[in-house]
């Protein structure tokens, strides 16, 4: 079992969630964050006055799959949010040690 | 008393109401997502605690029979007396409705200042300032200008309020931004919500035509022509704004839109009823340019003045005062100005500009140094860093989620 942490541009989240249910992937969580890599910030201006935003909004997916399901995802998601540009994002792939269903307590992969 | 006139004038006394819960919308959407309750609450305190004051001693300071040229005597006191007959200041209106339209004047005057102080100001403190400039400030000035006090038997003259509204409360605002000190946070604009500032910024500007409009006093040619004015200096203060903004950052912006139309607006009002109709395309034109500058200036002069009442109010009101001195005709109403031979209502202006900024400036002063002495005036460093929403008001704006900006 392993864990994607994929970072991406805010507007890729509809599309992603699209791609990755036809690669049969059913579950996944997101969160909303800010942060800085290469991209750095962009520089807002109100009333003549400069503001500069050092922390970019970006999405963070969290997907847990089989071994075997990684390729074809981080290959899904490089193909569906690559634009080329700084800013693009990132995937971390983590070993997941084990997993709980609440509801049936099943355990492991069958709890996915 | 004329039924017309007086219809004419209920309907301005409510637009002119309308434009202190619109400035909640345009101050609430310029302050941070932590901070928007709060500055929101400036405005309709202001409606609450502003209106008791006109009522108890307010009216009769400003409009009651004239002592010396400097105040009104105590004649309306808790508006005694003026449930039946004519105004005194306007014959044509019922008492009753003058009083009303006045007062609405006086609310929004005191809810302006609050820009400046914005995101560290204590509440309660915040609210005896304001009661104490009510009657030390707002109502000599107005007695000055519209009460037969010594300005307007100068010579000088302030349509709609150039000098009462906005020259008053940007010295206070002025005032409050030096005693406060800047904020611990980062001071730059971060607008929560801009749109509700474009809502809040066209209500004004709906409002305004009854704050112009509606100094005429009475329907007729004089009020389409401050009406007519007052909506072409905005239009023109619109397009200032954005050509200056355009040339200096690259881009224009919303921002800079609404805030063009007010810095247009507030320069058309003292003028409104007294300039040409092409006068008043330059005077909202040159208006929005001064008013981009002004915005500006708070960096240079390092005052913490955080939505720019000086920087809006203080200089399109004194461009205003001066252009109206400038531009004046008599075939508008009655009297020119320099550019029609009469060099002497500039320097009247000019007196007038300088009387106000003192005078408020200095009493301001001293009323928060009065209030600091009571109440300190600023929250605890923490309380500013929390958000005045939670830290003085223990409720949240948005609560789409939990995070506070």
């Amino acid at each position: 079992m392993k864990k994607l942490e994929i970072i991406v541009r805010p507007g890729m989240l509809e599309l992603l969630r699209d791609e990755l249910s036809r690669h049969n992937i059913h579950g996944l969580n997101y969160t909303e964050i800010h942060g800085y890599g290469r991209q750095k910030g962009h520089t807002e201006v109100y009333r003549g006055s400069a503001l500069q935003v050092d922390f970019v909004p970006k999405i963070k997916l969290e997907i847990v799959l089989h071994d075997e399901q990684i390729e074809e995802v981080i290959n899904t998601v490089v193909a569906t949010t690559r634009t080329g540009q700084v800013g693009d994002g990132k995937i971390f792939v983590f070993d997941v040690v084990d997993c709980v269903r609440i509801r049936t307590g099943e355990r492991g992969v069958d709890a996915l | 008393m004329h039924a017309a006139d007086t219809g004419f004038m209920l309907l301005c006394a409510t637009y002119v109401m309308l434009m202190t819960p619109a400035l909640a919308l345009f101050y609430g959407g310029l302050s941070r997502a932590k901070n928007v309750l709060a500055t929101s609450m400036y405005s309709y305190t202001s409606l609450g605690v502003s209106t008791l004051l006109w009522a108890i001693i307010g009216y009769t300071l400003a409009f009651g029979q004239d002592c010396g040229g400097l105040i009104g005597n105590l004649s309306y006191l808790f508006l005694d007396g003026i449930e039946h007959g004519a105004a005194p200041m306007a014959e044509n209106l019922p008492h009753t409705v003058f009083v009303a339209f006045q007062c609405m004047f006086c609310v929004l005057t005191v809810a302006l200042i609050s820009g400046s102080y914005v995101g560290r100001i204590r509440f309660s403190a915040m609210l005896l300032f304001s009661c104490l400039w009510v009657v030390c400030c707002y109502c000599p000035m107005a007695h000055w200008v519209w009460g037969g006090g010594w300005l307007a038997k100068l010579g000088a003259i302030d349509f709609a309020g150039g000098a009462v509204v906005h020259m008053a409360s940007a010295a206070a605002a002025l005032a409050c931004a030096h005693a406060l000190g800047p904020r611990k946070t980062r001071s730059a604009i971060q607008p929560s919500n801009l749109p509700a500032t474009l809502l809040g910024g066209g209500l004004l500007w709906f409002g305004w035509f009854g704050f112009n409009a509606g100094s005429a006093l009475a329907s007729g040619s004089l009020a389409g022509h401050a009406l007519l004015t007052t909506h072409l200096a905005t239009a023109a203060g619109i397009v200032g704004w954005m050509v200056i903004e355009w040339r200096c950052i690259g881009k224009p912006t919303s921002l800079g839109v609404i805030s063009g139309a007010l810095a247009g607006l507030v320069a058309i009002t003292p003028g409104a009823g007294y300039v040409s109709l092409a006068s008043s395309l330059c005077i909202g034109f040159v208006g929005g340019m001064l008013c981009y500058g002004g915005v500006l200036l708070k960096q240079r002069l390092g005052y913490d003045d955080a939505l720019d009442v000086v920087g809006i109010h203080g200089v399109g009101g004194t461009w205003g005062a001066i252009a109206t001195g400038l531009f004046a005709v008599a075939s508008v109403n009655q009297i020119n100005g320099f550019f029609h031979g009469n060099a002497l209502l500039l320097l009247w202006q000019g007196i007038s500009v300088v009387a106000t900024w003192g005078f408020v400036y200095g009493v301001s002063r001293l009323l928060l140094a009065l209030v600091n002495h009571f109440i300190p005036l600023r929250v605890s460093v923490d309380a500013e860093y929390i958000g005045l929403d939670i830290a003085e008001h223990n409720e949240r704006a948005y609560n789409l989620s939990r995070t506070v900006s």
